[in-house]
This record gives structure tokens, C-alpha cells and sequence, in this order.
């Protein structure tokens, strides 16, 4: 990841609608916090802690209930302000899915510049164990009603919360997406 | 003749009902083409590596499918090579009725499953399908088939659909705007999918080392269908076959930008199923929703062959396969734009490419009923994200059709001189008078004024478009009395001796220029000679370009063939070729490739130049500019001045040379607004024929609107854009040349 990186990612989520917060990694559960909604439903997380009000098991009506679904992102691609989502035996595609609003966890460590990259990484992947990725770039949207609409069926809102690698400039926290 | 009344009616209405909705949002994707590939760095890079990928791996396909069977049943699936649409839709009614004893099944989107009627033979079980992409799901409740191959319900304007939802859900207060719409089938369609049994999808692209799928979509639909049930079928042609998962790259980039301007689309999915999400139950919602569930989880890849190993043999239909099915060649065409695919389509598929495809899967009747769209402008060929040769495969096809429904028993001897064509007897009438112009051209000209006042005579004319199918409100060509050619010798051929000359070059006599505008061909002799070019015009045939047009490739080989004997001691002499007419110029540069022998094609190519390219290129290499003439000499109406709108032509972009004109325009001092459309409609001949007037009209269209009422002189290079401007704005245009060539 290079800074020039870190920027085209937020530019790019900025152009989708997408908000993102950055932070260290200790701050995760309180940048989760500030971007979900109620209910919330989540699964635990690679780095990082979920607030406690995030439930990490949930039932199917809980999660047909929650306004808000955590996951995990594996990879972040800059160019096009993609995150991947890996489906997984915990649910993280259909909490990612089935909700109105997404916030996802993507470590800075894990951004890559452009597409190519992502799939470098996906092909060993795949080859090897199972791999079953979503590339998510902003939100659910259709255009067949005449007119852009956000949220045909998955999520209409997505947040990226970006854990810094340690040591990483704590200054300019807060990017919000021209609503 | 050709004049089948249900066509042209048929187009007529459609343009009516339809038009709008599809011109509006086809021309929106066709911007958002052009601006996403212009912001991609190494966009033909990209493009190059996407077909290589595609000829490699269409090359080795039987290999591949095995590689993928291998692939997909290490990881627990199952793979079913369908040899026809029957054959995959037993299967897959077998697996979902019987097996799975499925009630429901939802599917996304997906045009081979279109193309098989799964859904057909799966109602006849039992079962009910659901679409449930928004677009199809319309369609599916409006009982009508796609318009578009991505965008399949753009022809349905929003008025349309809460209408349809007020009928189909009796609602008294039906949702209006696109996110009411939007929410009441994003709620409806949640609800169906919650309680389904089987899910199926198609698949874009499948990497044979993995069995990965990719699924490019975004609403989610597919992913909710994947993941709310436990048995997923996919569908998908062989041709969606890559050998490696790091092979997806360069067509992830390139899909959504080529199709509707997107960068990407918001879900890209590469599915390795069976998926590991555990299935959500929404009957037992109290249990967690992460039961170990996943591991129940059947997936079935249905590949469907349905003729496409048939045109893997077939060296023409063949690059069909590399196709995407991104719809840039729909957004990109002119015809598309006004008529959407209800009638630039065949069974299922759409646009410029549908053409091969249908040809490929249904046969060449089925091609046959809107072959005839496609013009030949070439505006897909840029556009296409693999490059393949879309005019091409149309011109193959329509040569097949021509053969295949000639009939050798009708006697049409009587026409055998006027049509000294290649082709079988039998062959129809209204195509063959085009595809044999240059010998009309000429006799028309050996017999002008007498030709010009005949046929222009209102009987006359009634017969020609009864006979010929030529529409009687337009202008038939003027032919003059004295051949550029002949002109030329009388007045004692070059002005500039060789001895004198900075270069030396053959003016090609087209056929339009030698016989109807000689005018420009006068124009381009001026402006050369005032550059110091030794300027000759031989009498030369004609490029092939309107046979091509009608499909008839042996009379246009056999044209390339002449053309290139009585040019080649020319470019022997390192003389230049200049040329008038771009549609002829990109016969030499791009078609020819498929007559000649490579190094001829080769040499021809690389001899010849458009007029304005020539002149551009002249200027740059020190001629005088003030040798040719700057707008302070007064051009067109006093008041137009110095202001000039350009139309380019269609095959002249294609080929890059249009901008050369405005480049020597500009060097001159003239103020140049470049036409925004970019095909005029005309297309040679198409715009003449009755079925087609009406369209050829309203592809020209955004010309009006753009300099209908303009005090510029207007210019432009084709020959058919200048019938087609003169009908449109009612003043033809001139050739650029003719604007900066030197007084006679």
C-alpha cells in the first residue's frame, strides 16, 4: 500500500456515494460504532473489535431485522474503490448483503493499486482452497426503474472503515462522501 | 422486391412506440463509453490482451472443458455439456422438478438461459421461475423480450412501468418515481427469493484451472439468489471459458466501461462454488443463521455448446465466439439507436454482433430478418472491448443469405449486362442495382441528361421503387456528362511537371467522384497541383465498396483485385495514392486485407491517404498555405464567413482520418464545429431502399438538430453523407476539399 494508493481509494469511494472513516486499529469498535445503524449484525472481524452492540451470531430474523450488516473486506483495489468481500461458513456474504447498510472493515496493509493486483491474488486463491469473492464497488444500484436508483436489492449504503497500519499519520481522520 | 411491407412497417412502428426510450439510453451508454475507456490508461492495451486471451482460449476450447469439468467436480459440483437447448433444458428441468422438487426457482439475469426458453421448459414443470434482475422482471410481468442484451428493458419508459405494476398488483396508488419503482420490486422480489429452492445464474466468464465463475452484475440479485438457496444452476455458453482466474482481469476492466460507461459494475462476483455460506433459512428464522448449512450446497455448471462448437469450425462466425456481450456494438450504432433490438435483433440476441450470433445458433433465416441494419459504418469496430470485425461478420452473413436464397431457376438474363456482378442468378434485384452501382454510374453518365431527366420523372420513379425498392422521396444521383477522368485528359492531364513536382500522386477516380460530384474530384486536383503535386487520373474501377455492401464478396474481392492491378505499377513508382471518398480509402485499408495477398494489401495500405490527410500531411511537410484558399476569400453565404460545421464520415473516423480536415481547416483559419453524430444514416444505399427511409431519416436526425439552422458552410467528406445532409438540411453540403482548394 502507498499513500498514493490510500488517496485514489478515497477518491474513488468519495465519486461512489461510498463514506469512509480511517483510524488504528484500537479505534476499530468506535468507528464501527459511528457508522452503523440499529440493529446491527456483524461477523467477528480478522483485526479489529466490533462493538458490543453489533450481534456476531445472529439468527436468519435477526438478520432479515438489522439495518446494518459488519464484515470484513480481504482486499481493497484503489483504482476503482473496490472491497472483497470473501463469503465464508460465518455468513459474511449474506450479512454484507441482506441488510440496508454495509460497513466494512478493510486494513490499509491490504489495499492493492489496481485490478490486475486483485486478481494475482485471487488466482492462487482460488486454485488452491475455495474461493468466493464478491469485488464490491459502492452500493447495490439499478438503472431500470429510469432513473439511478441505490439499493435494487442488496445494500443502499456503504461505509469503509480503513484501520491504518501502526505508526501511520493519526491526523485527518475523517472523510466524508458528499451526500 | 426487397420492398417487404411487414419490414418496414414493422421498423416504423417500433420507432414510434420504442424509439425514444432506446435512443436516449443508448446514446447515454455510448458517452459513458467513450469518456470511461478515454479516463483507463492503456485502454488498447487491455483490449489487446482480452482478444489474445479469447483466441487462445476458443483455440484450445475442447481441452479447456475438460479442464473446467475437472475443475468444478474437485470442488463438488457438477458440469453438464449440453449439446442443444433441448438437451440443457431436460437437464436442468430433471435436476429442479424431480430431484430438487423445486416449487420456485429464481434466476438473475442471464441471456443463454434466454436463449435455451429455460424458463418455458421449466413452467411446462411445475416450476415457477422467477426473474429477478429489476429490468427482466418487467419484461417478465409485461410478457415482452428484451430490447437490449444488457439493459433489457430500455425501451420501457417509467410511466410504462408503474402502469404495468398498477395492473399486475391492482394497485389504486402505484409507485411513480424510478425509487418508488425501485423499492416495491426490491421488496416484492425479496420475498420470492426468500422462500425459493434453486437459484440460477448465468456466468460471464469461467477460469478452467479453478472452476471460478464470474458473475458481473449490480443489484445483488445474483448474489441473493446464490446465497438464499441451495442448489445453484449456471448457465453458460462454452465460449465463456478462460483458461486462468488471472485471465479475468483485463475484462473486468473493460465490460462495464464498454457497455453502459460504467468503470465497474458494483458486484463483481468470482464464485468457486459449491459457496461456503451457510443457506439462510427464512421459514426457522429463530435458528443462527450460521448453522454449517454451506455444506449442503449443490452446484451445477450446465455449459451449453447449441452450435457454438459448429462455428468454432466456421473461419467467419468464428470471432462471434470472442464476443462479451457487453453491448457497445448496440450503444455505438446509429440503427440500434432508433430502433433498439425488437427489430435489430433476432430469437435473443441484439445489436451488431447479434448477427453472428443468431446466424451461429438459429441459423441464417433468422439473421436474415435484420441483417439488413447493419450498414457497414463501422462505429462498433473501435467500440468493441475484443475487436472483433462486427460489419464483417454481417457482410459474411448477408453474402450467405444472398446465396442461400437465390433461387437458380429465376431467369433474370435481361439484367445480366446491366449487373456484370459475381454473383448466382436469382439474386435480388433491389440488392443488385446497388452492388453493381459503378455500372450504372456509367451508363448513366454515357446517357446523361437524358438519364437525369428520367429518372426523376414521377412514373419512372413509382417504378423504380416498386421494381428496385427505392424509396421515391429521395434524390437519385445526378449523373455528369463529362467524367472526372475524361475532364481531367481533355484539359492535358498534370499542371505540375514531374520534374517540378515535390511529389507525385494518382487521384483515385472514384466511382462517385469520376461520375456524379466530379466537382470535389476538380477541387482535389487544385488543391494538390497548388501544393506541387504531379497529379494523375487514371481510369481506374471501382473499390467494391457497394457490392461489399450488399454482401456480394466475390464481386467485391474480384473488384479489390482490379483495383489493386491497375494501381500497383503506381505504387511501384512510390507514388501516392490520394483518395476522396472515405468509404473507398478504408476498402484499401481496412477490407482489402481479406482479397488481397498480404503484402499487396499491405502496400496499398500504406500508399494511400485520404484527400484532406494528404493535405495535412503536405502543409506539414512545408507547402504554402496561402497556396490554398483562407476564409478572408469569402466562402458559401457572406455571412457564414469563416464558420464551417463539419459532418466526418462514418468509416473516416473509423479509420482515423476525419480529423485530418479539421486540422487543415483550422490551419487555414476557419472556425470548425465537428458533427456530433457519427453516422449520417445514409450509409451508400441503405437509406435510399422504402423499408428504410423513414430510419435512415431519423438516424441523420441529431444532424438537423445540431446545424439545422446554422449560418456555417457546411462540409463534408462521404458522398452518401452529402444526399443524406442535403435531405436534412436542405442545402448539400461540399467536400472540404472544395472549401480550400484554390479558385478554378
Amino acid at each position: 500500500m502507498s499513500v498514493a494508493d490510500r488517496s485514489t481509494f478515497k477518491r474513488r469511494l468519495d465519486s461512489l456515494g461510498v463514506t469512509v472513516t480511517e483510524g488504528p486499529e484500537n479505534e476499530c469498535a468506535e468507528l464501527i460504532d459511528e457508522a452503523a445503524g440499529d440493529p446491527a449484525v456483524g461477523v467477528a472481524l480478522d483485526a479489529g473489535s466490533l462493538p458490543e452492540r453489533v450481534e456476531t451470531d445472529p439468527t436468519t430474523a435477526e438478520l432479515r431485522a438489522a439495518h446494518t450488516g459488519v464484515t470484513d473486506a480481504e482486499l481493497g483495489v484503489a483504482a476503482y474503490g473496490s472491497v472483497a468481500i470473501e463469503a465464508d461458513r460465518a455468513g459474511t456474504e449474506p450479512v454484507s448483503l441482506f441488510v440496508d447498510r454495509h460497513v466494512v472493515v478493510l486494513r490499509e496493509a491490504d489495499l492493492v493499486p489496481d485490478m490486475p493486483d486483485a486478481f494475482e491474488w485471487l488466482g492462487p486463491k482460488a486454485r488452491g482452497e475455495s474461493a468466493d469473492v464478491v469485488f464490491a464497488t459502492g452500493p447495490s444500484a439499478t438503472a431500470d426503474m429510469g432513473g439511478l436508483v441505490h439499493g435494487a436489492h442488496g445494500p443502499k449504503e456503504v461505509h469503509v472503515v480503513l484501520l491504518r497500519e501502526d505508526g501511520a499519520d493519526a491526523a485527518d481522520s475523517e472523510v466524508s462522501a458528499d451526500e | 422486391m426487397s420492398s417487404d411491407a411487414t419490414k418496414g412497417d414493422r421498423i416504423r412502428e417500433l420507432m414510434a412506440t420504442e424509439g425514444d426510450a432506446v435512443a436516449e439510453n443508448t446514446r447515454g451508454f455510448n458517452e459513458g463509453r467513450i469518456e470511461s475507456t478515454g479516463r483507463l490508461d492503456g485502454y488498447e492495451e487491455l483490449k489487446a490482451d482480452a482478444r489474445d486471451i479469447k483466441e487462445d482460449a476458443i483455440g484450445r476450447l475442447p481441452e479447456l472443458i475438460e479442464r473446467v469439468r475437472e475443475s468444478v467436480e474437485a470442488n463438488g459440483g457438477t458440469v453438464y455439456v449440453a449439446d442443444d437447448a433441448a438437451d440443457a433444458n431436460r437437464y436442468i428441468t430433471e435436476l429442479t422438478a424431480e430431484e430438487c422438487d423445486a416449487d420456485r426457482l429464481v434466476k438473475s439475469k442471464s441471456m443463454t438461459s434466454e436463449e435455451i426458453e429455460v424458463n418455458e421448459a421449466l413452467e411446462a414443470e411445475g416450476v415457477e421461475v422467477v426473474e429477478t434482475d429489476l429490468g427482466e422482471w418487467v419484461l417478465q410481468l409485461a410478457d415482452e423480450a428484451p430490447s437490449h442484451i444488457v439493459a433489457p428493458a430500455i425501451h420501457k419508459s417509467r410511466e410504462g412501468i408503474s402502469e404495468l405494476f398498477a395492473e399486475r398488483f391492482d394497485l389504486d396508488d402505484p409507485p411513480e418515481t424510478a425509487e418508488e419503482l425501485t423499492m416495491f420490486a426490491r421488496e416484492r422480489l425479496g420475498e420470492l427469493v426468500e422462500d425459493a429452492d434453486v437459484g440460477m445464474t448465468g456466468a460471464n466468464f469461467i477460469a478452467a484451472d479453478s472452476g471460478t465463475m464470474l458473475l458481473v452484475t449490480s443489484e445483488g440479485n445474483a448474489r441473493k439468489s446464490v446465497t438464499a438457496t441451495d442448489t445453484h444452476v449456471a448457465v453458460a455458453g462454452v465460449e465463456k471459458i478462460v483458461p486462468t482466474v488471472e485471465e479475468f482481469a483485463p475484462f473486468v476492466e473493460l465490460i462495464g466501461r464498454s457497455g453502459t460507461g460504467q468503470d465497474v459494475t458494483s458486484y463483481i462476483s468470482t464464485l468457486t462454488p459449491p459457496v461456503d455460506s451457510p443457506v439462510p433459512d427464512f421459514q426457522a428464522d429463530d435458528e443462527p443463521l450460521a448453522d454449517g448449512s454451506g455444506d449442503d450446497r449443490d452446484f451445477h455448471l450446465v455449459l451449453i455448446d447449441n452450435g457454438r462448437m459448429a462455428m468454432r469450425e466456421d473461419e467467419q462466425l468464428k470471432e462471434t465466439l470472442y464476443c462479451i456481450r457487453c453491448s457497445a456494438c448496440s450503444n455505438a450504432c446509429g440503427n440500434f439507436q432508433s430502433v433498439g433490438g425488437h427489430a435489430f435483433g433476432g430469437e435473443t440476441y441484439s445489436g451488431g454482433i447479434a448477427t453472428g450470433w443468431e446466424a451461429g445458433i438459429e441459423g441464417l433465416d433468422t439473421a436474415a430478418e435484420f441483417n439488413d441494419l447493419c450498414t457497414g459504418c463501422s462505429r462498433c469496430v473501435p467500440a468493441c472491448p475484443v475487436d472483433i470485425d462486427i460489419p464483417w461478420i454481417n457482410t459474411v452473413v448477408r453474402d450467405r443469405i444472398n446465396r442461400g436464397e437465390a433461387d437458380p431457376s429465376q431467369t433474370d438474363w435481361m439484367f445480366e449486362e446491366l449487373v456484370p456482378d459475381e454473383e448466382p442468378a436469382g439474386l435480388d434485384l433491389s440488392t443488385r442495382i446497388v452492388g453493381n452501382y459503378e455500372t450504372l454510374a456509367k451508363l448513366g453518365s454515357l446517357t446523361a441528361p437524358v438519364a437525369n431527366r428520367l429518372t426523376d420523372a414521377g412514373p419512372v420513379r413509382a417504378i423504380v421503387e416498386r421494381v428496385a425498392g427505392i424509396d421515391r422521396r429521395r434524390d437519385l444521383p445526378e449523373f455528369a456528362s463529362e467524367p472526372l477522368v475524361d475532364w481531367f485528359e481533355a484539359r492535358g492531364g498534370a499542371a505540375v511537371p514531374r520534374d517540378e513536382a515535390a511529389r507525385e500522386a494518382v487521384l483515385y477516380p472514384d466511382t462517385a467522384t469520376n461520375y456524379v460530384d466530379v466537382d470535389r474530384g476538380k477541387a482535389a486536383v487544385r488543391a494538390l497541383e497548388a501544393l506541387d503535386v504531379h497529379v494523375r487520373v487514371p481510369d481506374l474501377p471501382g473499390s467494391g465498396r457497394p457490392p461489399l455492401s450488399q454482401g456480394m464478396i466475390a464481386t467485391a474481392e474480384s473488384a479489390a483485385e482490379d483495383v489493386y492491378a491497375g494501381l500497383a505499377a503506381h505504387v511501384d513508382a512510390d507514388r501516392d495514392v490520394v483518395v476522396i471518398e472515405p468509404s473507398d480509402l478504408a476498402m484499401f485499408r481496412s477490407e482489402y486485407e481479406k482479397f488481397l495477398p498480404e503484402a499487396s494489401h499491405e502496400r496499398l495500405a500504406e500508399a494511400s491517404y485520404d484527400v484532406m490527410e494528404y493535405v495535412f500531411g503536405l502543409l506539414e511537410n512545408g507547402g504554402d498555405p496561402a497556396a490554398l484558399r483562407a476564409p478572408a476569400e469569402g466562402t458559401g453565404p457572406v455571412a457564414a464567413g469563416k464558420r464551417v460545421a463539419y459532418h466526418p464520415h462514418c468509416q473516416g473516423r473509423t479509420i482515423g482520418v476525419s480529423e485530418h480536415a479539421t486540422a487543415v481547416m483550422e490551419a487555414l483559419g476557419y472556425d470548425v464545429r465537428v458533427s456530433d453524430t457519427e453516422c449520417c444514416g445514409m450509409a451508400g444505399s441503405f437509406g435510399y431502399k422504402e423499408d428504410y427511409y423513414e430510419l435512415s431519416m431519423d438516424v441523420g436526425e441529431p444532424i438537423r438538430e445540431q446545424f439545422g439552422d446554422t449560418d456555417r458552410t457546411v462540409v463534408a467528406a462521404g458522398t452518401s453523407c452529402t444526399e443524406q445532409i442535403d435531405a436534412l438540411l436542405g442545402d448539400a453540403p461540399m467536400h472540404p476539399v472544395e472549401l480550400v482548394a484554390p479558385r478554378e
